[in-house]
């Protein structure tokens, strides 16, 4: 536990500046972006600059058995980085380097807390590219994004994080220094350890150093935007796409009330008697291809009974978006708070889950707007409540539970991408099962014996 | 005096609970925030903030805490973060709610104090500051024209006042002394009051004199009432919420013995006072309905001229490379960023060169540069860096608080770039016609 000679060590290996034990400056560290989940103010904030510190704090960690809590920018929205006990969190702010890029093997080698917006712009003047783009890109970190396996608006082509993630530098819960991967493409020494790290939510090991694959930026791109009388043609419009064989880099959803909510917030000028609507880009090296891909995407929206508009410049294109870029912060201005999930099922069941949410918004009486990635089914409810209304929580409750037990049933999975944190880990043995847990138990159990790293997260120590 | 019936996030921490649960705790305020990028730590940021507020009204932590109330005026109040919002959360009203609370509870500290009763009085401030004016050589050496450095022993009372800190000097006959009340058009488009602001009567006389000079090219009849007085936004952001309000009641009286249309200010935290904070310190007082009717007719003087009436373009060519810099108040809270930059470009041999961020806060926040000075020193240095990496000869804005920040820091930072103000480059291409 924390006392004072545990903060006098701290302060040693820290310095003092970089020790927050001041419970005012504490309670900025007891949230993340998750609503409505436990909380402690924790026992002391700690800003590593280097490896060598986290090694000694993870001895002294062990030896006083203190829960340590690692921290990016604290923007998950599973409750990833919020402290269960007066631990210690780690904030990665003032670990910040971007310590190389190398554009001929085509990598950039980063510590935990560059920001992911930061990493794009440096790599950009290389043309080059770091392609996940969680929404939260201005404010997450490398580092957190790797622990959530997060993904963004260009997933469908691009896949997520975990598909440029080379390498590693990780502190062990033991405290040793574990290096893997690097910077060959192929690499199959050892278990596949990346694999096993990114998405591991702070729970196995602290990531102090990481290799990230880059690509060549796409130089051309086309943007449209259709809207659907049904959401049945919407929804054919999506998987017909990919029939095609053609992968646009973004295919977004938007539902009926979260299209009426965004024209009334930011009148950028929608048809508000429509289902749905698509926001879909496509990009490329070549403009022929992109312009065919773009010519397919047009037909295949017509032959599904769609209206549509397409970006023929830079300034139309940022207005095709500007309602994408609307849509949570137009719901979140109707109540004083919301709740985004995102449950994630396959492509071909998207209209079911549309109309299933639908359904669920009725029977608990809740307004909830549905946006989302349509093309790989990653959907985010989004359900807006007052805190202050008793029963309004209450039916809340009920209808995440319900959301959750739906996409399970479609063969889907309870998170897409934001993790299971706290947030999710009661329903965990509904999709992955008892053998499923276990397993979870065992792994965790066999890297953190002391059970200090993130405790109480994404594995679930007891039933 | 009359108090407010209704209750108001100034007089009542229960009443920003609204506020505060509208935030999300999504974190895109870190991405903007100035403090956030310099310090790196959570309650150096809106989110932060926001959250120290929430435990209070829990009850985990006392409104007087110590390091709280260090926490709650590490801000610039430069509202970058509302820009970054999805959510809308109006934080402008909860830093000034919060500080507010922390006022009422602890008393002002007594520097504060003496000097907040000083604004409050007008005779007796003007009165100071050109007594100050005619010592300020016992603390101020000169240091060329119209500017002034720190003596020695002044370091060692605030670290800032080093010997790289420079302001210019003040001026011993007031603007408002010296012009006439009334100025009438010849054939007036319409008539507009004039707020000075202090900065402009005290320090930069010459912008208010560059501004009646375009304004009698434009055929506007200026009135600048002599009993107006300060803006109230520096007891405002110290939560001297009572002061503010007094100070905006006595602006209303004198601009209610005008039977001007518009009011046209040269500076974005008294243009945002009058245009937005006086609305919402006077709501349920009986001032309300009049704050918010000159609240409409207050223009920066870029969008009077360019919105407002029908504009004189400037014929005369001032060769120069300008690059502009927004002035958080005018930006983010006036929202006023393209009409300057109109003006700017029409001035014939002027070129405008943008830099890397126009809009990131220059580190002045009023006397945050003096509290706060390690943080706002690095806050100062980007913005430096920023405007030399143009190689501008020129920077330009719309708040004399800002001149005089970007001024200082031109100074220490080293950098051959001229401070003036959007008025000033206007006045100066139409006096280059004859
Ligand atoms: C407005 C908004 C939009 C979002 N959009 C998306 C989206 O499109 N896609 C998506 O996937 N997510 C999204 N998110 C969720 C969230 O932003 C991401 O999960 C993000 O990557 C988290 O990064 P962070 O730096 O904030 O990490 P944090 O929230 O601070 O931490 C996340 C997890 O990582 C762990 N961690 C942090 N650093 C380390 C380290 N160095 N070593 C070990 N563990 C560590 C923490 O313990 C925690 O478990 C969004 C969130 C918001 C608020
Ligand atoms: S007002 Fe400015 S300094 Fe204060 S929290 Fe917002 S962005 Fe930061
Ligand atoms: S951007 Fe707005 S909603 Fe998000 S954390 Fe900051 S204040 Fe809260």
């Amino acid at each position: 536990m924390i006392d004072k000679t545990f903060i006098e060590k701290c302060k040693n290996i820290f310095g003092s500046d970089n020790v927050l034990t001041d419970k005012a400056e504490l309670i900025a560290y007891s949230y993340d972006a998750t609503p409505g989940i436990p909380r402690e103010i924790p026992g002391a904030v700690v800003f590593p600059e280097n490896t060598k510190q986290i090694q000694e704090l993870i001895f002294l960690a062990r030896q006083t058995k203190t829960p340590i809590y690692p921290r990016g920018s604290g923007t998950s929205l599973s409750g990833g980085p919020v402290p269960l006990s007066k631990g210690v969190v780690i904030s990665f702010q003032k670990m910040n380097k971007i310590i190389e890029i190398d554009p001929d093997n085509l990598t950039a080698t980063v510590q935990p807390g560059v920001i992911i917006a930061d990493l794009n712009a440096a790599v950009s003047k290389y043309g080059l590219l770091y392609p996940p783009d969680p929404g939260s890109m201005a404010t997450a970190t490398v580092g957190g994004s790797v622990a959530e396996n997060s993904g963004g608006l260009r997933g469908l082509k691009y896949g997520v994080t975990k598909h440029y993630i080379m390498g590693m530098e990780v502190v062990m819960p033991t405290g040793e220094v574990f290096r893997f991967g690097g910077k060959t493409v192929k690499n199959v020494t050892a278990y596949d350890f990346t694999h096993l790290f990114v998405g591991s939510e702070g729970t196995l090991g602290i990531i102090t150093e990481i290799i990230c694959k880059l690509i060549p930026a796409p130089k051309y791109r086309k943007a449209m935007i259709a809207f659907f009388n049904k959401l049945e043609e919407a929804g054919k419009t999506v998987t017909d796409i990919v029939r095609n064989h053609v992968i646009p880099a973004t295919l977004e959803i938007m539902d009926k009330v979260t299209i009426h909510t965004v024209e009334n917030y930011a009148k950028v000028g929608l048809p508000t008697d429509v289902e749905a609507l698509l926001l879909i880009e496509v990009d490329g090296m070549g403009q022929d291809s992109v312009l065919w891909e773009a010519e397919k995407c047009v037909e295949i929206i017509k032959q599904n009974n769609g209206s549509y508009k397409i970006a023929e410049t830079d300034s139309e294109r940022d207005s095709l978006w500007a309602a994408r870029r609307a849509a949570l912060p137009a719901l979140a201005q109707v109540k004083p708070s919301t709740v985004l999930e995102d449950a994630t099922v396959p492509r071909t069941k998207l209209v079911d889950m549309l109309i299933a949410i639908q359904n669920i918004a009725k029977k608990y009486n809740l307004m909830i707007g549905t946006f989302g990635h349509a093309g790989d089914g990653n959907l985010h409810p989004t359900i807006l409540v007052d805190p202050m209304d008793k029963d309004e929580m209450e039916r809340l409750h009920k209808a995440v539970d319900e959301i959750f037990e739906i996409a399970l049933s479609l063969g889907g999975t309870l998170s897409g991408e934001h993790g299971i944190g706290v947030a999710k880990i009661k329903y965990l043995k509904n999709e992955i099962g008892r053998s499923g847990v276990e397993t979870m138990r065992r792994i965790k159990q066999a890297l953190d014996p002391d059970n200090i790293l993130n405790p109480g997260k994404l594995v679930p120590m007891e039933d | 005096m009359a108090q407010a019936s209704v209750k108001t996030v100034f007089d009542d921490m229960e009443t920003l609970k609204r506020e505060l649960i509208r935030c999300m705790k999504c974190g895109n305020c870190m991405s903007v925030c100035p403090i956030y990028n310099v310090e790196k730590k959570e309650a150096s940021v809106a989110r932060g903030k926001i959250a120290l507020g929430e435990a209070v009204l829990k009850d985990e932590i006392d409104i007087d805490d110590e390091t709280l109330v260090k926490l709650i005026f590490n801000c610039l109040v430069c509202k970058s973060c509302m820009m970054a919002c999805p959510s809308g959360v109006r934080f402008d009203r909860i830093i000034l709610g919060l500080r507010s609370a922390i006022v009422k509870k602890k008393g002002l500290p007594f520097v504060k104090k003496a000097l907040f009763g000083l604004l409050k009085n007008p005779e007796l401030f003007d009165k100071g500051m050109k007594a100050f004016a005619a010592m300020q050589g016992f603390f101020l050496k000169s240091e060329g024209h119209k500017k002034r450095k720190p003596k020695g022993f002044l370091k060692t009372i605030n670290p800032r006042l080093d010997e790289k800190f420079i302001v210019p000097e003040l001026s011993k006959e007031s603007f408002r002394d010296k012009v006439k009340e009334k100025i009438e058009a010849k054939d007036p488009q319409c008539t507009a009051i004039f707020f000075t602001g202090c900065s402009v009567n005290y320090l930069y006389p010459e912008v208010g004199d560059d501004l009646i000079y375009v304004l009698q090219r434009n055929n506007t009849t200026v009135i600048t009432p002599k009993n107006q007085n300060c803006c109230g936004m520096p007891v405002m952001v110290h939560g001297d919420i009572e002061s503010a309000r007094e100070l905006a009641k006595r602006n209303i009286d004198a601009f209610e013995k005008s039977n001007a249309q518009y009011i046209i200010t040269v500076c974005g935290s008294c243009g945002s006072a009058l245009k937005h904070e006086y609305p919402i310190i006077l709501e349920g007082t009986d001032y309300e309905e009049k704050a918010k009717k000159w609240a409409e007719k207050v223009y920066d003087i870029s969008s009077f001229l360019l919105k407002v009436i029908k504009f004189e373009k400037p014929k005369g060519k001032v060769e120069l490379k300008v690059t502009y810099h927004d002035s958080c108040h005018l930006k983010k809270s006036m929202k006023v960023f393209n009409e300057p930059r109109q003006l700017i470009k029409m001035i014939p041999g002027i070129t405008l060169l943008e830099m890397k961020k126009p809009d990131a806060c220059c580190g002045s926040g009023g006397s945050y540069h003096l509290t706060h000075s390690n943080t706002a020193l690095k806050i100062s240095k980007s913005k430096i860096d920023d405007i030399k990496t143009t190689e501008a000869d020129a920077v330009c804005t719309g708040c004399p608080a800002c001149m005089m920040e970007l001024f200082e820091g031109l100074h220490r930072f080293g950098g051959n770039c001229k401070v003036i103000h959007t008025v000033s480059l206007l006045a100066q291409s139409y006096r280059a016609e004859n």
